[in-house]
């Protein structure tokens, strides 16, 4: 390791907001040349706009750029793409592949930057017709496949790899980079078998060795003792601890993670006993193949009347539950609802049988974005249960009856206080958070049984947010609606659940009364992630 | 809701390339006396040509409600029309009896071939209109086999000296020409109003707008808008989409019958062909774009279109003394499906 008296990055007061929602405060922390460190938080913390910061990423500059200031060797530097990033030496591997399936690693690595031979024709046309030099690539890209100590075939194609030798291919073209003096490994064990994860730690370490600083983001905990110097842990936009790898354990940094102060506690709902009531909703064996969010091995039992909560980490499964279970993602195993098993894969079905499902992805699937929120809110009631309909000619007609809608569409806009012109806007025009309470609207004239409610409070404002927390704790209370909430904010779970699943690894890690501690869902959040 | 704004939002809510067309339009009406044309005979003839052509275009409104985009497939359902007039006259009808008849052969061929074009579509939801618009090539090549090869014997439509193979113009003399625009006919000075044609088109749009207002139109408009959407909210969006394909299809067939009652003539082998791109250029001069339209957008587009198509040979002939109405024409015509395709993720969004 170098001893540099500057060190290689320094972070000084890092600020950014998305349009006045801040999203990072006052982030400092210094990395020296050759050192690991190690950044974790929970979905939402702010690893990923930071780096995006450190990066240069376009949209950073297109929502208005960022406040304080990035260090390189001491220089202040602002990259206003990712290109003048590469250029300073910061290389970042992606959670996505970015490989050409059909091209061999040696191809994928040197990609744009292959070594040229001249020939004749390139000589009368330019140079953009020179030869590849096959072998000061291959020599090229076995130097960076050395460089990281691990052992890939290196004229294999890509689509040929297993997932780990794509992560290595990717991170072995930015060790052939001469200048690279940081790279960033953004969830690069996410993909990895354990065996694959242990040799890319060990590259890491060997990377380390060599006088390559990593920024190191992952939600395994234990890797990030095992291989880093330093741990920073970010929570909400700040850093809450950065701490010396070896002064800390996987207890102290869940805790670290998901813990908030004694205010925020203190919030916790009133959490009540269901535990006499009968199973209105029963899970077995579930298994939903949802890109991203796979779920292998779900069993859950859902009492009548309760707030249920799942949470977890991104990608571990919580969202693919519903999904499932709506028949939105193919999915197999049994859902029984009130002692009649549902199909799967059939929408009509479950909603039919008054379930009703509140998605994650508003603009995708909860909103009709260029009709009136009448049309948003009383579509589902119309079709599935002929509400809002008027039968015309002995009932061959079923006619739209627009007084029935605008009815029931303002008490709606009413109820949640859903900022709007009138009931005829278009529900594109809508903020985020009113958007979300139409999509909630839209369940609630379903006058559902049973409500499935996917990150009620995704990307919406503060106020918003305990607005239709609020609303949906009243749903259940007044109606006596049992709800299931998904959500990746575990303070606001516990703000609004009775008890609360936690998804790891495709499976139900555990339940918990809201009441329980940080600590405790930290540690079921990280238990089976794979 | 409109009534609070002032007249630019309302120009802007007009959409400039309507604006530009019925500025042009209007520029045409005024020189007309100036070239010396005959003005009520040009008026006669656009409301003439509104009839004949408004079912046609009333036939985009399905498929694009339903997301299917425009019905660049629309020869599909001329030869499901032809189909119908040129067996209704095989099968020996005559006078307004032989029109009803080709309405009633027209449909189940309407249904048949414009379910199988619907499944088509659903397996490549996103490329509709490219595909729509090969369905539209193949069945009217198809057909230029089939015209000759099928065994039709009726000597009014079939070649005089070997007597098989029909004719590509086939008149409707004593068939139902004008069977329609006979029907109660006004006449204002030297203007003439096809009241039948008209009321036909004025009953199918009716139709179709009292469609639009039931729970299945809801859903297809529901399905266009979002499909993602609809399929959360229970709907079966290929069986939504297919019916659209349907209705499509059949009011295509209906087109091209009540074209023919008024221009008189039955066209067969490649006239379909030159039906298409005036149509949906109409509905989208109309003010219809790719996931959106009304009967408004219809009836307006057609206005546009057809008074465009009428008054420019008349009045720019006249004036430069050269043929340059059949350029205008195809710019314009050409130049609003570009338009309004390269528009398509503004209204997505």
């Amino acid at each position: 390791m170098t001893n540099n008296s500057t060190p290689l990055l320094q972070m000084q007061n890092i600020k950014k907001d998305f349009f006045g929602n801040q999203v990072l405060t006052d982030i400092n922390f210094t990395l020296g040349a050759g050192q690991v460190l190690g950044l974790c938080g929970e979905n939402g913390a702010g690893k990923s706009t930071l780096m995006k910061i450190l990066f240069g990423m376009d949209v950073i500059r297109e929502t208005g750029g960022y406040s304080g200031d990035v260090l390189l060797d001491g220089q202040k530097i602002q990259f206003n793409t990712p290109f003048d990033a590469l250029e300073a030496g910061i290389g970042m591997v992606h959670q996505e592949f970015s490989l050409i399936p059909g091209f061999t690693a040696t191809e994928n690595i040197l990609l744009n930057r292959e070594p040229q031979k001249k020939n004749f024709v390139s000589e009368i046309f330019g140079e953009r017709l020179n030869t590849l030099d096959y072998k000061e690539m291959d020599r090229r890209s076995a130097a960076a496949i050395e460089k990281m100590g691990v052992k890939i075939d290196a004229d294999m194609t890509v689509n040929n790899m297993p997932v780990g030798h794509k992560q290595f291919t990717e991170i072995a073209r930015e060790l052939s980079k001469d200048q690279l003096k940081l790279l960033i490994l953004d969830e690069p064990t996410a993909v990895l078998t354990e065996r694959e994860a242990e040799a890319l730690l060990a590259s890491i370490r060997s990377m380390a060795a060599k006088g390559i600083s990593v920024i190191f983001i992952t939600h395994r905990l234990h890797e990030i003792l095992s291989v880093c110097d330093q741990v920073v842990v970010m929570r909400d936009g700040y850093v809450v601890r950065d701490v010396p790898a070896q002064e800390t354990s996987v207890s102290d940094i869940t805790k670290w993670m998901v813990g908030r102060d004694i205010k925020g506690s203190a919030a916790v709902a009133e959490s009540r006993d269901h535990v006499d009531a009968k199973t209105i909703l029963s899970i077995q064996h579930l298994w939903v193949d949802m890109p991203g969010e796979i779920v292998r091995d779900v069993n859950l039992d859902v009492k009548e009347g309760e707030i249920l909560g799942i949470g977890g980490l991104a990608g571990q499964g919580k969202l693919g539950i519903p999904n499932g279970v709506m028949g939105l993602y193919e999915a197999g195993g049994t859902v029984t609802f009130a002692g009649k098993e549902i199909p799967l894969n059939n929408p009509r079905q479950c909603l039919n049988e008054s379930l009703a499902f509140v998605s994650e992805d508003r603009r995708e699937v909860g909103l009709l974005l260029d009709e009136s929120l009448e049309w948003n809110v009383a579509f589902p009631a119309m079709q599935i249960q002929e509400k809002f309909l008027k039968k015309l000619l002995g009932g061959c007609v079923k006619w739209r009856d627009e007084k029935a809608i605008h009815g029931v569409t303002q008490k709606y806009i009413d109820a949640l206080q859903i900022k709007c012109t009138s009931s005829k806007q278009k529900a594109k025009e809508l903020s985020g958070g009113n958007q979300q309470k139409v999509c909630l609207a839209k369940a609630f004239a379903l006058e559902p049984k049973f409500l499935f409610v996917s990150e009620p409070t995704r990307g919406i404002d503060v106020g918003a947010k305990t607005l239709v927390l609020d609303a949906l704790k009243q749903f259940n209370r007044d109606s006596g609606v049992t709800i299931v909430m998904i959500s990746s904010e575990l303070e606001e779970l516990r703000q609004t659940c009775d008890r609360i699943a936690i998804i790891s690894g495709g499976q139900v890690a555990g339940i918990l009364p809201a009441a329980a501690s940080s600590e405790e869902f930290g540690m079921l959040m990280v238990s089976q992630v794979k | 809701m409109i009534a609070g704004y002032v007249l630019p939002p309302v120009l802007k809510k007009m959409g400039f390339p309507r604006l530009i067309i019925s500025g042009f339009l209007l520029l045409l009406f005024i020189m007309t006396p100036f070239v010396d044309a005959d003005l009520p005979a040009q008026i006669t003839n656009i409301i003439n040509r509104f009839s004949w052509n408004g079912v046609l275009v009333l036939a985009m409104v399905p498929m694009i409600h339903s997301g299917c985009g425009l019905n660049f497939g629309l020869p599909l359902s001329i030869i499901c029309g032809l189909l119908g007039a040129t067996l209704s006259i095989q099968f020996g009808f005559t006078g307004p009896l032989s029109f009803m008849m080709a309405i009633l052969i027209a449909t189940p061929f309407a249904v048949l071939l414009g379910g199988g074009y619907g499944i088509l579509l659903n397996r490549i939801k996103g490329g509709e209109m490219m595909i729509a618009t090969y369905v539209g090539f193949s069945a009217i090549s198809f057909m230029c086999m089939m015209w000759l090869l099928l065994p039709y014997t009726s000597p009014t439509m079939v070649w005089g000296l070997s007597g098989n193979g029909l004719r590509p113009t086939i008149s409707l003399d004593g068939f139902y020409n004008q069977v329609l625009a006979n029907f109660l006919p006004i006449q204002i000075g030297s203007i003439v109003i096809p009241t039948g044609s008209l009321l036909f088109f004025a009953l199918l749009a009716f139709l179709m707008w009292a469609f639009l207002h039931t729970k299945t139109g809801t859903a297809m408009t529901a399905v266009g808008s979002n499909a993602v959407f609809a399929r959360a909210a229970g709907i079966s969006v290929d069986r939504v989409r297919i019916l659209s394909v349907i209705m499509s299809t059949w009011l295509g067939a209906m087109g091209i019958l009540v074209y023919q009652q008024g221009f008189g003539f039955i066209q067969l082998y490649n006239a379909p062909n030159n039906m298409t791109m005036p149509t949906v250029s109409a509905i989208l001069i109309g003010g219809a774009s790719i996931n959106k339209a009304s009967i408004p957008n219809v009836i307006i587009g057609t206005i546009l279109f057809q008074g465009m198509v009428t008054m420019t040979p008349t009045v720019i002939n006249a004036m430069i003394h050269t043929d340059m109405s059949e350029i205008i024409r195809v710019i314009v015509t050409q130049g609003m499906i570009l338009y309004a395709l390269t528009r398509k993720t503004e209204g997505a969004k």
